[in-house]
């Protein structure tokens, strides 16, 4: 057996935690542990991404990592939290499958990503290119973690860990996209949590619940019905609000 | 060096015989500790195995013949396996005969035998043992062969002793799949010995029993022999886990009765150790429904799985 480097034994220990991290996130049904699910992902994206930025010297990727820490380990985990807190949202509802389903559909999953990331690993020339399977895993299992779900708040953090994948998969294809792709980037998921957030608050507010499985049902006559004045279940929430 | 060889299977099977009751009585007086209880002696197991052997035994009337043999079948089948597992030195007669695949299937054997047994008198708490061990056994089984199976692709062999020995000559070296399939080993080491999470093997309820509900009928030299059968299942168990992770301080090289030496207060080490662990666990965790069984041993095949996707994928 050829012996590997150690840095890249702890790269690929990283690899092999974030591929962990998506199955545990797909069996959390706790939206507050789920949370903090991403969190853990974001600190292991930030190590690998030093560990990286050390072993190839691309001085860009430190600046990726501290951008890495700063948002995905901080800031987002941190405005999550305090929506939690604000909707009162703690618990998922049952998915529409139950966890050994999930897990097998999972390992389905990571087996198929697999075999897709085979020939662009054949292509890549980075060091690292054997992790490009994992990160397509990871984008394919927060895939299966928003399908699963009813609640907003899971949805949005299925998207979240996705984003991780897709920074994962550049990181092991390329070294990490240009800069201004990142930041661009960045700020875009910045704003989606935002955009989210004040999304949910008018989701409760509409069906006095973050089941997206209502958002199905909605039809031309039921917006009429719901911004009637007189309907006192719907402007109930209203007035609690902060 | 051939009778290095033999010296070397005869010891390991005389240490798993002596040493499997004094390994459980470890694991429960650890638990006792860590319970804040009075620990019971650690030779009480070979004390219940003796008084049990000086008891007059008595059968139920309608017992067929499969119910008297199986005792012997199934500390026979946890003999064999104990000369297969190489757990002091690696070069075993016996180990030619049998794989680590052979070695899942004497498991089973013994597994199935016992809960015909059980199934044999046709008393309801014997039978409802019966069930739920084949149910915890099935899921078990593919989660132990998978943790086998990256072994096995690491070192490109599936016998024992030659997995043992690749893993123990290497340099220490990081290995994401080995510390996946670690983690679902020790789960299906848990469910397999009636350790808590699954099964209380201190229970007197009949209706949340599965090993114990299964050993109702017996009486004393046959369950005494189901009891010490019991206890180098665990011991046996233990030996997988070191032969496969930790096979460090096993003689490897062909005739060394130095290393040889060296191996056995090692291997006793290894067990304190994993005693200890053991208790931690269980008196860490709460015992499941009986029906929470399938996800925890999903969960094991999982961790199984991943390791080998891992190890295909990165080669680590």
């Amino acid at each position: 057996m050829t012996r590997i480097p150690f840095d890249m034994q702890l790269l690929n220990l990283c690899a092999a935690l974030l591929l962990l991290l998506s199955f545990a996130m797909l069996a959390q049904r706790r939206v507050v542990t789920l949370v903090n699910l991403l969190a853990i992902q974001g600190g292991l994206l930030f190590a690998a991404t030093l560990l990286l930025a050390w072993r190839t010297g691309e001085s860009h990727l430190y600046l990726s990592a501290v951008l890495t820490l700063s948002l995905k380990v901080i800031f987002l985990p941190w405005i999550l939290h305090r929506l939690i807190r604000r909707l009162q949202v703690y618990w998922d509802t049952e998915p529409l499958l139950n966890i050994s389903g999930t897990m097998l559909v999972g390992l389905l999953v990571v087996v198929f990503a697999f075999g897709l990331a085979q020939p662009i690993s054949a292509l890549a020339s980075t060091t690292t290119r054997n992790a490009i399977g994992i990160a397509v895993a990871v984008i394919l299992l927060s895939f299966v973690t928003m399908i699963t779900r009813r609640k907003a708040m899971s949805q949005v953090v299925g998207f979240l860990s996705m984003e991780n994948g897709l920074f994962f998969g550049a990181m092991s294809a390329t070294y990490g996209m240009p800069m201004v792709v990142e930041f661009g980037v960045a700020l875009d998921v910045l704003v989606a949590v935002f955009v989210l957030g004040i999304f949910f608050f008018q989701i409760r507010e509409q069906f006095d619940s973050l089941d997206l499985h209502h958002l199905e049902s909605l039809s031309e006559r039921q917006p009429l019905a719901a911004d009637s004045p007189s309907d006192p279940v719907q402007s109930a929430p209203l007035i609690k609000e902060p | 060096m051939k009778a290095l060889d033999i010296l070397t299977q005869l010891l390991e099977l005389v240490a798993a015989l002596a040493a499997a009751p004094l390994f459980l009585g470890w694991v429960n007086q650890c638990r006792a500790w860590l319970q804040n209880r009075r620990a019971p002696s650690i030779w009480l197991p070979y004390r219940g195995i003796r008084k049990l052997f000086h008891k007059e035994a008595v059968i139920a009337e309608n017992a067929s013949a499969l119910f008297r043999v199986t005792p012997y079948v199934v500390f026979g089948a946890m003999v064999l396996a104990a000369g297969i597992i190489p757990s002091m030195g690696t070069r075993l007669p016996f180990t030619v005969a049998a794989d680590a695949i052979a070695l899942v299937g004497l498991l089973a054997m013994a597994r199935v035998f016992q809960s015909l047994a059980a199934m044999d008198i046709g008393t309801a708490f014997g039978t409802l043992g019966a069930r739920r061990e084949m149910m915890v056994g099935f899921l078990a089984e593919p989660a132990l062969l998978m943790v086998i199976f990256v072994a096995s692709m690491i070192s490109a062999t599936t016998a024992l002793p030659a997995i043992t020995e690749n893993l123990a000559d290497q340099t220490l070296a990081l290995y994401p799949s080995l510390a996946f399939t670690a983690i679902a080993f020790t789960l299906v080491l848990l469910a397999e010995n009636a350790r808590i999470p699954i099964d209380n093997p201190a229970t007197h309820l009949e209706l949340t029993m599965i090993h114990e509900a299964m050993l109702l009928e017996y009486s004393a030299r046959h369950l005494a022999m189901m009891e010490w059968a019991a206890a180098l299942k665990l011991f046996n168990y233990a030996c997988i886990g070191f032969a496969l992770f930790v096979p460090w301080g096993v003689s490897t090289g062909a005739g060394n009765p130095v290393a040889l030496l060296a191996s056995i207060p090692l291997l006793a080490i290894k067990l304190a150790v994993m005693g200890a662990g053991l208790a931690l666990i269980e008196t860490l965790s709460a015992k499941v429904r009986v029906f929470r069984a399938p996800e925890f041993l999903a969960s094991a095949f999982l961790f199984a799985v991943l390791g080998l996707l891992v190890h295909v994928l990165l080669g680590a």
